[in-house]
């Protein structure tokens, strides 16, 4: 986008990064946590786009269709560990699950 | 210039709603309209094979599984666990103060220059895939060996443990 500053990307990605990191506090039902993963996964995925058109450098972009593949897995492998939690406990509230809890 | 403005600001007042709605269903449609206004923060810096495969990858494929398991596993919003009103303020204040740090750091950094896209053409298809299939090649070929790890795994994790299944068969 012509015109806009860079400052205002950075601005703008930390605002919705710090929404993920709000949400992902903030929440009990695992699934809800994840969306807010992929939040911030999406927000940083946005500055990568935004610092390779500011530098001209395709490299970014590849890495945020890299960052795309890895998100893709890890939603199916979390969402999988979900349902099986889901089975066992019959309920999505983290605190269920604090046998690993110091 | 103003059409990014609006669309940041979209992007968080729904970015708030996913996080802050009780219902979870509500919670993933929001979450939905947020990833399709960042497919027009990329047309808008023209990287348009991101804004295709944002499109694609997170609201055909990440959000309609997000959606199925919630679906399948019923959940609304009488079912769902809520943390305690100190709990929530708590977590707020300290998101907050990880952005209040990093804007403050901003201030260090020099780059406020305007975004002018030097060579407006590196988000083509045509200019990505050349880097991705030379620079990149070797990640690329390994990202498709995570992708199979995942598939196996997911397939493994949710199958039914067949032991159990046959001790108590009216366990979903």
């Amino acid at each position: 986008m012509q015109g806009v500053p860079l400052n205002h990307y950075i601005l703008f990605s930390t605002i919705i990064f710090s929404i993920g990191v709000i949400g992902v506090l903030i929440r009990r039902n695992a699934i809800i946590i994840m969306m807010s993963i992929e939040l911030m996964l999406n927000s940083v995925n946005l500055l990568l786009a935004a610092f390779s058109a500011y530098s001209g450098d395709p490299a970014g972009q590849v890495f945020v269709f890299f960052i795309m593949a890895l998100a893709a897995a890890e939603v199916a492998v979390g969402l999988a560990i979900i349902v099986m939690v889901y089975r066992n406990t019959r309920s999505l509230d983290i605190n269920t699950l604090n046998r690993l809890k110091w | 210039m103003m059409v990014f403005y609006f669309v940041a600001f979209l992007s968080i007042f729904f970015a708030l709603m996913t996080i802050f709605t009780k219902n979870p269903v509500h919670s993933v449609l929001y979450l939905v309209i947020t990833f399709f206004t960042f497919t027009v923060h990329y047309v808008l810096l023209n990287a348009q094979f991101l804004a295709v495969v944002n499109f694609i990858v997170y609201l055909g494929a990440i959000m309609v599984l997000f959606l199925f398991v919630l679906m399948l596993l019923n959940l609304n919003e009488e079912t769902e666990p809520m943390k305690s009103n100190l709990v929530k303020i708590m977590g707020t204040v300290a998101g907050l103060c990880f952005l209040t740090t990093i804007i403050g750091s901003l201030n260090l950094l020099e780059a406020s220059n305007p975004l002018i896209l030097k060579n407006p053409d590196i988000g083509l298809v045509h200019n990505l895939g050349k880097v991705l299939f030379d620079e990149f090649l070797l990640p690329f070929e390994i990202s498709s060996i995570l992708l199979l790890t995942a598939m196996v795994g997911a397939v493994l994790l949710a199958k039914k443990d067949p032991k159990k299944a046959q001790s108590e068969p009216e366990n979903v």
